[in-house]
Protein backbone atom coordinates (compact mmCIF):
# COMPACT_ATOMS: atom_id res chain seq x y z
CA UNK A 1 0.00 0.00 0.00
CA UNK A 2 1.76 3.28 -1.16
CA UNK A 3 1.02 6.33 0.26
CA UNK A 4 1.29 9.76 -0.86
CA UNK A 5 2.53 12.85 0.69
CA UNK A 6 2.61 16.45 -0.78
CA UNK A 7 4.73 18.76 0.81
CA UNK A 8 6.23 22.12 -0.37
CA UNK A 9 10.19 22.28 0.38
CA UNK A 10 10.54 25.02 2.49
CA UNK A 11 14.60 24.25 1.83
CA UNK A 12 15.01 27.99 -0.29
CA UNK A 13 12.65 30.62 -1.59
CA UNK A 14 12.01 28.29 -4.58
CA UNK A 15 9.67 26.10 -2.77
CA UNK A 16 9.52 23.24 -4.98
CA UNK A 17 6.49 20.85 -4.30
CA UNK A 18 7.12 17.66 -3.44
CA UNK A 19 5.21 14.61 -3.81
CA UNK A 20 6.84 11.58 -1.48
CA UNK A 21 5.74 8.07 -1.83
CA UNK A 22 5.37 6.35 1.71
CA UNK A 23 5.12 2.21 2.34
CA UNK A 24 5.18 1.35 5.71
CA UNK A 25 5.78 4.53 7.03
CA UNK A 26 9.06 4.88 5.42
CA UNK A 27 10.03 7.21 2.27
CA UNK A 28 10.63 4.79 -0.98
CA UNK A 29 10.50 8.09 -3.01
CA UNK A 30 11.22 11.67 -3.29
CA UNK A 31 9.97 13.90 -6.48
CA UNK A 32 9.39 17.51 -7.29
CA UNK A 33 12.28 18.74 -5.70
CA UNK A 34 14.96 20.90 -8.09
CA UNK A 35 18.08 20.67 -5.87
CA UNK A 36 19.09 18.12 -3.25
CA UNK A 37 17.96 20.03 -0.30
CA UNK A 38 14.22 18.97 -1.88
CA UNK A 39 15.26 15.27 -0.77
CA UNK A 40 16.49 16.29 2.87
CA UNK A 41 14.13 18.29 3.73
CA UNK A 42 11.56 15.85 2.38
CA UNK A 43 12.93 13.02 4.60
CA UNK A 44 13.41 15.58 8.03
CA UNK A 45 9.79 16.79 7.51
CA UNK A 46 8.19 13.20 7.48
CA UNK A 47 9.73 11.91 10.49
CA UNK A 48 11.41 15.32 12.61
CA UNK A 49 9.68 18.49 11.69
CA UNK A 50 12.11 21.29 12.59
CA UNK A 51 11.98 24.94 12.40
CA UNK A 52 13.95 27.87 12.45
CA UNK A 53 12.80 30.21 14.95
CA UNK A 54 13.75 34.06 14.69
CA UNK A 55 12.03 36.60 17.27
CA UNK A 56 13.19 39.21 19.77
CA UNK A 57 14.40 39.90 23.59
CA UNK A 58 13.99 43.29 25.70
CA UNK A 59 17.14 45.52 25.09
CA UNK A 60 15.90 48.58 27.64
CA UNK A 61 19.25 50.65 27.06
CA UNK A 62 19.61 49.43 23.61
CA UNK A 63 19.56 51.60 20.40
CA UNK A 64 16.26 49.83 19.79
CA UNK A 65 14.16 48.37 22.71
CA UNK A 66 14.24 44.92 21.08
CA UNK A 67 17.19 42.80 19.65
CA UNK A 68 16.43 40.59 17.06
CA UNK A 69 17.72 36.82 17.43
CA UNK A 70 17.53 33.42 16.09
CA UNK A 71 18.60 29.91 16.63
CA UNK A 72 21.65 28.48 14.98
CA UNK A 73 19.68 25.17 14.02
CA UNK A 74 16.06 24.53 13.43
CA UNK A 75 14.15 23.36 16.95
CA UNK A 76 10.91 20.80 16.91
CA UNK A 77 7.84 22.27 15.45
CA UNK A 78 6.03 21.62 18.43
CA UNK A 79 8.98 23.58 21.02
CA UNK A 80 8.71 26.64 18.81
CA UNK A 81 5.60 28.00 21.02
CA UNK A 82 7.96 26.85 24.00
CA UNK A 83 11.45 28.64 22.73
CA UNK A 84 9.58 31.74 21.60
CA UNK A 85 8.06 32.15 25.11
CA UNK A 86 11.26 31.70 27.46
CA UNK A 87 12.96 34.23 24.83
CA UNK A 88 10.19 36.65 25.83
CA UNK A 89 11.30 36.49 29.32
CA UNK A 90 14.91 37.65 28.44
CA UNK A 91 16.62 40.49 28.85
CA UNK A 92 19.63 41.57 27.61
CA UNK A 93 22.13 44.44 28.17
CA UNK A 94 23.73 47.15 24.69
CA UNK A 95 25.91 46.93 23.44
CA UNK A 96 25.59 43.82 21.82
CA UNK A 97 27.64 42.05 18.58
CA UNK A 98 25.80 40.06 16.08
CA UNK A 99 26.40 36.73 16.46
CA UNK A 100 26.64 37.16 20.46
CA UNK A 101 25.40 34.17 22.23
CA UNK A 102 21.97 34.90 23.91
CA UNK A 103 20.84 31.77 25.44
CA UNK A 104 21.91 28.20 25.21
CA UNK A 105 20.13 25.22 24.95
CA UNK A 106 16.56 27.07 24.68
CA UNK A 107 13.62 25.19 26.13
CA UNK A 108 15.79 21.93 26.33
CA UNK A 109 16.14 21.90 22.58
CA UNK A 110 20.37 21.66 22.99
CA UNK A 111 19.47 24.76 20.14
CA UNK A 112 21.67 27.62 21.09
CA UNK A 113 20.05 31.71 20.29
CA UNK A 114 22.52 33.96 18.85
CA UNK A 115 21.92 37.93 17.99
CA UNK A 116 21.24 38.82 14.40
CA UNK A 117 22.58 41.98 14.82
CA UNK A 118 25.23 44.73 16.58
CA UNK A 119 22.90 47.10 19.01
CA UNK A 120 24.80 49.61 20.22
CA UNK A 121 24.10 51.63 23.50
CA UNK A 122 21.01 54.60 22.84
CA UNK A 123 23.29 57.40 22.83
CA UNK A 124 22.65 60.12 25.78
CA UNK A 125 20.89 63.06 24.87
CA UNK A 126 22.43 66.38 25.56
CA UNK B 1 27.94 71.22 12.76
CA UNK B 2 30.34 71.63 9.97
CA UNK B 3 29.01 69.86 7.27
CA UNK B 4 31.22 66.19 6.71
CA UNK B 5 30.73 66.28 2.77
CA UNK B 6 33.35 66.62 0.19
CA UNK B 7 31.91 69.12 -2.80
CA UNK B 8 32.36 66.45 -5.24
CA UNK B 9 31.33 62.73 -5.49
CA UNK B 10 32.05 59.93 -8.54
CA UNK B 11 28.97 58.11 -7.30
CA UNK B 12 26.55 59.66 -5.16
CA UNK B 13 23.83 56.65 -3.88
CA UNK B 14 20.03 57.91 -2.89
CA UNK B 15 19.17 54.98 -0.42
CA UNK B 16 21.22 53.03 2.17
CA UNK B 17 19.20 49.74 2.12
CA UNK B 18 19.93 46.72 0.28
CA UNK B 19 20.38 47.77 -3.20
CA UNK B 20 22.32 51.29 -1.84
CA UNK B 21 24.85 49.56 -0.50
CA UNK B 22 25.44 46.60 -2.77
CA UNK B 23 25.41 49.68 -5.52
CA UNK B 24 28.10 51.36 -3.51
CA UNK B 25 29.94 48.40 -3.05
CA UNK B 26 29.59 47.68 -6.78
CA UNK B 27 30.89 51.42 -7.58
CA UNK B 28 34.26 50.70 -5.38
CA UNK B 29 34.45 47.83 -7.43
CA UNK B 30 34.50 49.41 -10.05
CA UNK B 31 37.23 51.93 -9.12
CA UNK B 32 35.36 55.16 -8.61
CA UNK B 33 37.17 57.27 -5.91
CA UNK B 34 34.55 59.15 -3.55
CA UNK B 35 31.42 57.53 -2.81
CA UNK B 36 28.43 58.93 -0.93
CA UNK B 37 25.10 57.23 0.50
CA UNK B 38 22.90 59.02 1.68
CA UNK B 39 19.51 57.74 3.74
CA UNK B 40 16.76 58.63 5.89
CA UNK B 41 17.01 56.99 8.96
CA UNK B 42 19.47 56.49 11.69
CA UNK B 43 21.72 53.85 10.39
CA UNK B 44 21.58 52.16 7.08
CA UNK B 45 20.33 48.88 5.89
CA UNK B 46 16.83 49.90 5.03
CA UNK B 47 13.65 46.91 5.97
CA UNK B 48 15.83 44.16 5.84
CA UNK B 49 16.47 45.37 9.97
CA UNK B 50 12.78 44.51 10.42
CA UNK B 51 13.01 41.91 8.75
CA UNK B 52 14.18 39.25 11.48
CA UNK B 53 13.15 36.28 10.18
CA UNK B 54 15.71 34.08 7.97
CA UNK B 55 15.52 33.40 4.16
CA UNK B 56 17.84 36.11 2.90
CA UNK B 57 20.90 35.24 0.95
CA UNK B 58 20.76 31.81 -0.05
CA UNK B 59 21.81 33.01 -3.62
CA UNK B 60 24.58 35.66 -2.51
CA UNK B 61 26.11 34.32 0.57
CA UNK B 62 25.12 30.79 -0.37
CA UNK B 63 23.61 30.67 3.60
CA UNK B 64 20.42 31.92 5.01
CA UNK B 65 20.32 34.36 7.33
CA UNK B 66 17.77 37.18 9.03
CA UNK B 67 17.64 40.51 7.14
CA UNK B 68 19.42 42.23 9.90
CA UNK B 69 22.68 39.98 9.53
CA UNK B 70 22.19 40.38 5.80
CA UNK B 71 22.31 43.98 6.18
CA UNK B 72 25.12 44.24 8.58
CA UNK B 73 27.41 42.10 6.54
CA UNK B 74 27.27 44.37 3.58
CA UNK B 75 27.00 47.94 5.98
CA UNK B 76 30.44 46.50 7.27
CA UNK B 77 31.86 45.90 3.80
CA UNK B 78 31.02 49.22 2.46
CA UNK B 79 32.41 51.07 6.01
CA UNK B 80 35.35 48.82 5.52
CA UNK B 81 35.86 49.97 2.16
CA UNK B 82 35.39 53.70 3.12
CA UNK B 83 32.39 54.29 1.68
CA UNK B 84 30.75 57.46 3.87
CA UNK B 85 27.49 56.72 4.64
CA UNK B 86 25.18 59.70 5.85
CA UNK B 87 22.29 58.90 7.78
CA UNK B 88 19.64 60.95 9.19
CA UNK B 89 19.76 62.93 5.76
CA UNK B 90 16.89 63.49 3.27
CA UNK B 91 17.59 63.96 -0.62
CA UNK B 92 15.29 67.02 -1.44
CA UNK B 93 15.90 67.64 -4.70
CA UNK B 94 18.72 66.20 -7.51
CA UNK B 95 18.94 68.69 -10.61
CA UNK B 96 19.83 67.63 -14.19
CA UNK B 97 23.54 68.42 -13.76
CA UNK B 98 23.63 66.03 -10.67
CA UNK B 99 23.80 68.64 -7.88
CA UNK B 100 22.04 67.39 -4.93
CA UNK B 101 20.64 69.20 -2.24
CA UNK B 102 20.21 67.67 0.87
CA UNK B 103 18.28 68.20 4.27
CA UNK B 104 20.54 66.76 7.05
CA UNK B 105 19.16 65.98 10.71
CA UNK B 106 22.81 66.74 12.50
CA UNK B 107 24.50 69.03 9.77
CA UNK B 108 21.67 71.11 8.11
CA UNK B 109 21.29 72.23 4.60
CA UNK B 110 23.71 70.50 2.01
CA UNK B 111 24.96 70.62 -1.16
CA UNK B 112 27.15 68.25 -3.50
CA UNK B 113 27.79 67.46 -6.93
CA UNK B 114 27.65 64.12 -8.27
CA UNK B 115 29.73 63.00 -11.43
CA UNK B 116 26.76 59.77 -11.83
CA UNK B 117 23.90 58.96 -9.42
CA UNK B 118 22.64 56.06 -8.35
CA UNK B 119 18.56 55.46 -6.97
CA UNK B 120 18.21 53.45 -4.84
CA UNK B 121 15.02 54.56 -2.57
CA UNK B 122 13.27 51.62 -2.57
CA UNK B 123 9.11 50.98 -2.34
CA UNK B 124 7.19 51.76 0.12
CA UNK B 125 3.13 49.88 0.79
CA UNK B 126 0.23 50.97 -0.25
CA UNK B 127 -2.17 52.12 1.39
CA UNK B 128 -5.98 52.03 2.38
CA UNK B 129 -6.88 54.89 0.48
CA UNK B 130 -5.23 52.72 -2.75
CA UNK B 131 -7.77 50.56 -2.45
CA UNK B 132 -10.92 52.63 -0.70
CA UNK B 133 -11.60 49.85 1.14
CA UNK B 134 -15.39 51.80 2.47
CA UNK B 135 -16.08 51.78 6.42
CA UNK B 136 -15.16 54.29 9.06
CA UNK B 137 -11.54 55.48 9.40
CA UNK B 138 -10.85 53.98 13.09
CA UNK B 139 -7.42 53.05 14.80
CA UNK B 140 -6.19 49.82 14.18
CA UNK B 141 -6.03 49.93 10.45
CA UNK B 142 -2.33 49.96 9.07
CA UNK B 143 0.13 48.39 6.60
CA UNK B 144 2.17 45.22 7.17
CA UNK B 145 5.42 46.70 6.74
CA UNK B 146 4.43 49.27 9.89
CA UNK B 147 3.58 46.60 12.40
CA UNK B 148 6.56 44.93 11.43
CA UNK B 149 8.48 47.68 12.75
CA UNK B 150 6.58 47.89 15.71
CA UNK B 151 6.69 44.87 17.16
CA UNK B 152 10.43 43.97 15.98
CA UNK B 153 12.32 47.39 16.73
CA UNK B 154 10.33 49.15 18.97
CA UNK B 155 8.44 46.15 21.23
CA UNK B 156 4.76 47.38 20.66
CA UNK B 157 2.03 44.66 19.68
CA UNK B 158 -0.20 46.59 16.85
CA UNK B 159 -3.57 44.48 18.35
CA UNK B 160 -4.61 41.74 19.83
CA UNK B 161 -6.76 39.99 17.31
CA UNK B 162 -5.76 40.68 13.60
CA UNK B 163 -7.08 40.06 10.44
CA UNK B 164 -4.85 40.63 7.37
CA UNK B 165 -5.86 41.93 4.13
CA UNK B 166 -3.66 40.35 1.08
CA UNK B 167 -1.73 37.46 1.16
CA UNK B 168 1.97 38.94 -0.01
CA UNK B 169 4.97 37.55 1.83
CA UNK B 170 4.62 40.61 4.58
CA UNK B 171 1.62 39.83 5.27
CA UNK B 172 2.11 36.14 5.63
CA UNK B 173 5.87 36.95 7.51
CA UNK B 174 3.41 38.91 9.53
CA UNK B 175 0.71 36.63 10.58
CA UNK B 176 3.14 33.87 11.94
CA UNK B 177 5.24 36.36 13.68
CA UNK B 178 1.94 38.08 15.39
CA UNK B 179 1.25 34.41 15.92
CA UNK B 180 4.34 33.97 18.01
CA UNK B 181 3.69 37.46 19.76
CA UNK B 182 0.76 35.57 21.45
CA UNK B 183 -1.82 37.59 18.97
CA UNK B 184 -4.42 35.91 17.77
CA UNK B 185 -4.64 36.14 13.67
CA UNK B 186 -8.11 35.44 12.81
CA UNK B 187 -7.28 35.24 9.19
CA UNK B 188 -5.64 36.40 6.08
CA UNK B 189 -7.76 37.19 2.94
CA UNK B 190 -6.84 37.56 -0.20
CA UNK B 191 -8.82 39.49 -3.55
CA UNK B 192 -6.99 36.98 -6.13
CA UNK B 193 -8.07 33.22 -7.08
CA UNK B 194 -4.39 32.99 -5.74
CA UNK B 195 -1.90 33.95 -2.93
CA UNK B 196 0.67 36.58 -4.25
CA UNK B 197 3.16 35.33 -1.66
CA UNK B 198 5.63 32.76 -1.94
CA UNK B 199 4.24 29.40 -1.30
CA UNK B 200 6.46 28.25 1.28
CA UNK B 201 5.67 31.04 3.49
CA UNK B 202 1.91 30.35 2.93
CA UNK B 203 3.19 26.66 4.43
CA UNK B 204 5.44 28.37 7.18
CA UNK B 205 3.49 31.19 8.48
CA UNK B 206 -0.13 29.91 7.40
CA UNK B 207 -0.30 26.24 7.53
CA UNK B 208 2.44 25.75 10.36
CA UNK B 209 -0.19 28.02 12.72
CA UNK B 210 -4.01 26.75 10.78
CA UNK B 211 -4.24 30.42 10.10
CA UNK B 212 -7.35 30.32 7.01
CA UNK B 213 -6.09 31.87 3.87
CA UNK B 214 -9.91 32.97 1.76
CA UNK B 215 -8.86 33.51 -1.70
CA UNK B 216 -10.98 35.72 -3.65
CA UNK B 217 -11.83 37.95 -0.64
CA UNK B 218 -12.13 41.10 0.63
CA UNK B 219 -13.03 43.48 3.39
CA UNK B 220 -16.29 45.11 2.24
CA UNK B 221 -16.65 47.49 5.59
CA UNK B 222 -14.15 48.62 7.88
CA UNK B 223 -16.69 48.67 11.46
CA UNK B 224 -16.11 50.77 14.82
CA UNK B 225 -15.48 54.60 15.14
CA UNK B 226 -12.17 54.83 17.76
CA UNK B 227 -11.32 51.13 17.63
CA UNK B 228 -11.77 48.49 14.84
CA UNK B 229 -14.53 46.39 15.97
CA UNK B 230 -15.38 44.23 13.18
CA UNK B 231 -15.22 43.55 9.18
CA UNK B 232 -17.77 42.66 6.73
CA UNK B 233 -15.77 40.46 4.56
CA UNK B 234 -17.18 39.36 1.14
CA UNK B 235 -16.37 37.34 -2.05
CA UNK B 236 -15.26 38.52 -4.77
CA UNK B 237 -16.91 38.20 -8.29
CA UNK B 238 -14.38 37.77 -11.60
CA UNK B 239 -14.44 41.43 -11.65
CA UNK B 240 -13.22 41.53 -8.11
CA UNK B 241 -16.29 43.35 -6.83
CA UNK B 242 -17.85 42.12 -3.79
CA UNK B 243 -20.99 39.63 -3.71
CA UNK B 244 -22.91 41.88 -0.65
CA UNK B 245 -25.86 39.25 -0.37
CA UNK B 246 -22.71 36.78 0.77
CA UNK B 247 -20.77 38.75 2.77
CA UNK B 248 -20.05 37.72 6.74
CA UNK B 249 -18.64 39.93 9.94
CA UNK B 250 -15.17 39.00 11.18
CA UNK B 251 -14.35 40.37 14.86
CA UNK B 252 -11.29 41.98 15.50
CA UNK B 253 -9.59 44.92 16.67
CA UNK B 254 -6.85 45.44 13.74
CA UNK B 255 -6.94 45.43 9.87
CA UNK B 256 -2.63 44.65 8.37
CA UNK B 257 -3.06 45.55 5.17
CA UNK B 258 -0.33 43.80 2.68
CA UNK B 259 -1.68 44.78 -0.57
CA UNK B 260 1.22 45.51 -2.64
CA UNK B 261 4.33 48.09 -2.83
CA UNK B 262 4.96 51.17 -5.05
CA UNK B 263 8.36 52.02 -5.87
CA UNK B 264 9.20 55.77 -4.16
CA UNK B 265 10.16 57.31 -7.44
CA UNK B 266 9.43 61.17 -6.45
CA UNK B 267 12.78 62.18 -7.35
CA UNK B 268 12.88 60.34 -10.39
CA UNK B 269 9.47 61.87 -11.59
CA UNK B 270 10.78 65.85 -10.66
CA UNK B 271 14.19 64.49 -13.06
CA UNK B 272 11.44 63.94 -15.53
CA UNK B 273 13.01 60.44 -16.16
CA UNK B 274 11.15 58.30 -18.27
CA UNK B 275 8.52 55.75 -16.42
CA UNK B 276 7.15 52.15 -17.41
CA UNK B 277 4.07 52.63 -15.73
CA UNK B 278 3.93 48.55 -15.46
CA UNK B 279 6.82 48.09 -12.76
CA UNK B 280 6.33 51.93 -11.43
CA UNK B 281 9.90 52.54 -11.85
CA UNK B 282 12.14 54.60 -14.08
CA UNK B 283 12.65 53.23 -17.69
CA UNK B 284 16.18 52.02 -18.03
CA UNK B 285 19.10 50.75 -20.18
CA UNK B 286 20.87 46.98 -20.11
CA UNK B 287 23.03 49.48 -18.02
CA UNK B 288 20.32 50.47 -15.75
CA UNK B 289 20.94 54.04 -16.60
CA UNK B 290 17.66 55.66 -16.54
CA UNK B 291 16.76 58.18 -19.51
CA UNK B 292 19.23 61.27 -17.76
CA UNK B 293 22.51 60.09 -18.87
CA UNK B 294 24.35 59.37 -15.69
CA UNK B 295 21.47 58.80 -13.23
CA UNK B 296 20.85 54.81 -12.59
CA UNK B 297 18.60 52.80 -10.92
CA UNK B 298 18.40 49.36 -8.98
CA UNK B 299 16.19 47.71 -6.62
CA UNK B 300 12.93 48.07 -5.50
CA UNK B 301 12.87 51.94 -6.97
CA UNK B 302 13.12 50.33 -10.55
CA UNK B 303 10.78 47.16 -9.81
CA UNK B 304 9.36 45.17 -6.65
CA UNK B 305 12.05 42.28 -6.22
CA UNK B 306 10.95 39.16 -4.17
CA UNK B 307 14.54 38.46 -3.59
CA UNK B 308 16.99 40.89 -1.71
CA UNK B 309 19.83 38.67 -3.08
CA UNK B 310 18.57 39.65 -6.86
CA UNK B 311 18.52 43.10 -5.60
CA UNK B 312 22.09 43.02 -4.66
CA UNK B 313 22.95 41.64 -7.84
CA UNK B 314 21.59 44.39 -9.86
CA UNK B 315 22.61 46.89 -7.31
CA UNK B 316 26.45 45.75 -7.67
CA UNK B 317 25.70 46.01 -11.30
CA UNK B 318 24.43 49.64 -11.36
CA UNK B 319 27.10 50.48 -9.04
CA UNK B 320 29.91 49.01 -11.26
CA UNK B 321 28.05 51.46 -14.43
CA UNK B 322 27.69 54.13 -12.87
CA UNK B 323 31.44 54.33 -12.09
CA UNK B 324 32.26 53.48 -15.51
CA UNK B 325 29.99 56.84 -16.40
CA UNK B 326 32.08 59.07 -13.35
CA UNK B 327 35.31 58.09 -14.94
CA UNK B 328 34.14 58.57 -18.34
CA UNK B 329 34.43 55.16 -19.77
CA UNK B 330 30.90 54.88 -21.42
CA UNK B 331 29.87 51.72 -23.05
CA UNK B 332 28.00 51.54 -26.54
CA UNK B 333 24.61 52.33 -26.07
CA UNK B 334 21.56 49.94 -26.45
CA UNK B 335 20.49 49.24 -29.84
CA UNK B 336 17.33 47.03 -29.41
CA UNK B 337 14.04 47.62 -27.57
CA UNK B 338 12.89 45.24 -25.63
CA UNK B 339 9.27 45.02 -25.58
CA UNK B 340 6.73 42.88 -23.52
CA UNK B 341 4.05 40.48 -25.36
CA UNK B 342 1.66 38.21 -24.77
CA UNK B 343 1.24 37.03 -20.78
CA UNK B 344 4.06 39.44 -19.27
CA UNK B 345 3.24 41.92 -16.90
CA UNK B 346 6.52 43.81 -16.42
CA UNK B 347 10.05 43.74 -17.81
CA UNK B 348 13.23 45.36 -16.80
CA UNK B 349 15.64 46.57 -18.60
CA UNK B 350 14.16 47.81 -21.01
CA UNK B 351 16.54 47.85 -24.33
CA UNK B 352 19.79 45.81 -24.92
CA UNK B 353 23.13 45.63 -26.32
CA UNK B 354 24.23 43.05 -28.57
CA UNK B 355 28.01 43.43 -26.89
CA UNK B 356 27.54 42.50 -23.20
CA UNK B 357 25.89 40.03 -21.49
CA UNK B 358 22.26 40.60 -20.62
CA UNK B 359 20.24 40.18 -17.49
CA UNK B 360 16.81 40.12 -17.74
CA UNK B 361 13.57 39.92 -15.10
CA UNK B 362 10.30 39.76 -15.69
CA UNK B 363 6.74 38.72 -14.18
CA UNK B 364 3.95 36.98 -15.86
CA UNK B 365 0.55 38.20 -15.67
CA UNK B 366 -1.20 35.14 -14.18
CA UNK B 367 -0.54 31.98 -13.00
CA UNK B 368 0.59 29.70 -16.03
CA UNK B 369 1.77 26.14 -16.39
CA UNK B 370 3.73 24.24 -18.96
CA UNK B 371 4.49 27.32 -20.92
CA UNK B 372 7.46 28.88 -23.00
CA UNK B 373 8.97 31.77 -22.83
CA UNK B 374 10.06 33.49 -26.11
CA UNK B 375 12.57 36.79 -26.91
CA UNK B 376 11.70 37.02 -30.33
CA UNK B 377 13.16 34.07 -32.36
CA UNK B 378 17.13 34.69 -30.15
CA UNK B 379 16.39 32.59 -27.36
CA UNK B 380 13.63 30.04 -25.53
CA UNK B 381 12.57 28.34 -22.33
CA UNK B 382 10.26 26.03 -21.09
CA UNK B 383 8.81 26.06 -17.31
CA UNK B 384 7.00 23.91 -15.80
CA UNK B 385 5.15 26.65 -13.60
CA UNK B 386 4.93 30.32 -13.67
CA UNK B 387 3.24 32.63 -11.19
CA UNK B 388 2.67 36.21 -10.62
CA UNK B 389 4.48 36.59 -7.48
CA UNK B 390 7.68 35.02 -7.86
CA UNK B 391 9.75 36.90 -10.57
CA UNK B 392 11.56 35.52 -13.04
CA UNK B 393 15.32 35.76 -13.86
CA UNK B 394 17.64 35.21 -17.58
CA UNK B 395 21.07 35.55 -17.52
CA UNK B 396 21.68 35.48 -21.60
CA UNK B 397 25.23 35.17 -23.01
CA UNK B 398 26.59 38.44 -25.32
CA UNK B 399 26.31 35.72 -28.35
CA UNK B 400 22.02 35.26 -28.56
CA UNK B 401 22.10 39.02 -29.99
CA UNK B 402 25.01 38.02 -32.76
CA UNK B 403 23.69 38.76 -36.39
CA UNK B 404 20.72 40.40 -34.82
CA UNK B 405 19.84 42.94 -37.24
CA UNK B 406 16.30 44.58 -36.13
CA UNK B 407 15.13 46.84 -33.87
CA UNK B 408 12.50 45.15 -31.30
CA UNK B 409 12.70 42.42 -29.64
CA UNK B 410 9.81 40.98 -28.24
CA UNK B 411 9.57 39.35 -25.12
CA UNK B 412 6.73 36.46 -24.48
CA UNK B 413 5.30 33.37 -22.61
CA UNK B 414 3.01 31.01 -24.52
CA UNK B 415 1.19 27.97 -23.25
CA UNK B 416 3.20 24.84 -25.08
CA UNK B 417 2.24 22.80 -27.98
CA UNK B 418 2.19 19.59 -27.20
CA UNK B 419 3.13 17.85 -30.53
Amino acid sequence: MVEKINLTCLGCPMGCPLQLSIVDGEIREVTGYECKRGVAYAKQEHTDPRRMVSTTVSCPAGLWPRLPVKTVDPVPKNRVPAVVQILHTLEVKAPIQMGQIILENVAGTGVTVIATRSLPEMPEND
Amino acid sequence: MKSPLQKTYDVVVVGGGPAGLAAALGARDAGAEDILIIDRETEAGGILNQCIHSGFGLHHFKEELTGPEYAERFIQSVLSRQVTILTNSYVMNIAPDLHIEVISGDYGHLEVQAKSVVLAMGCRERTRGAIRTPGFRPAGVMTAGLAQKMVNMKGLLPGRRIAILGSGDIGLIMARRLMLEGCEVVGVYELMPFSNGLTRNVVQCLDDFAIPLRLSTTVAFIHGRDRVQRLTMAPVDDQHMPILNQSWQVACDTLLLSIGLIPENELSTRLRLKMDPSTGGPQVTSTLETSLPGVFACGNVLHVHDLVDFVTEEALRAGRFAAEVAQGRRRPGDNISLQTGENIASCVPHSLSPDREQVIYLRVKRPLKDCVLTIGDRYEKVFRILIPSEMIRLTLGAEILDRYFGEHLKIEVRPREVA
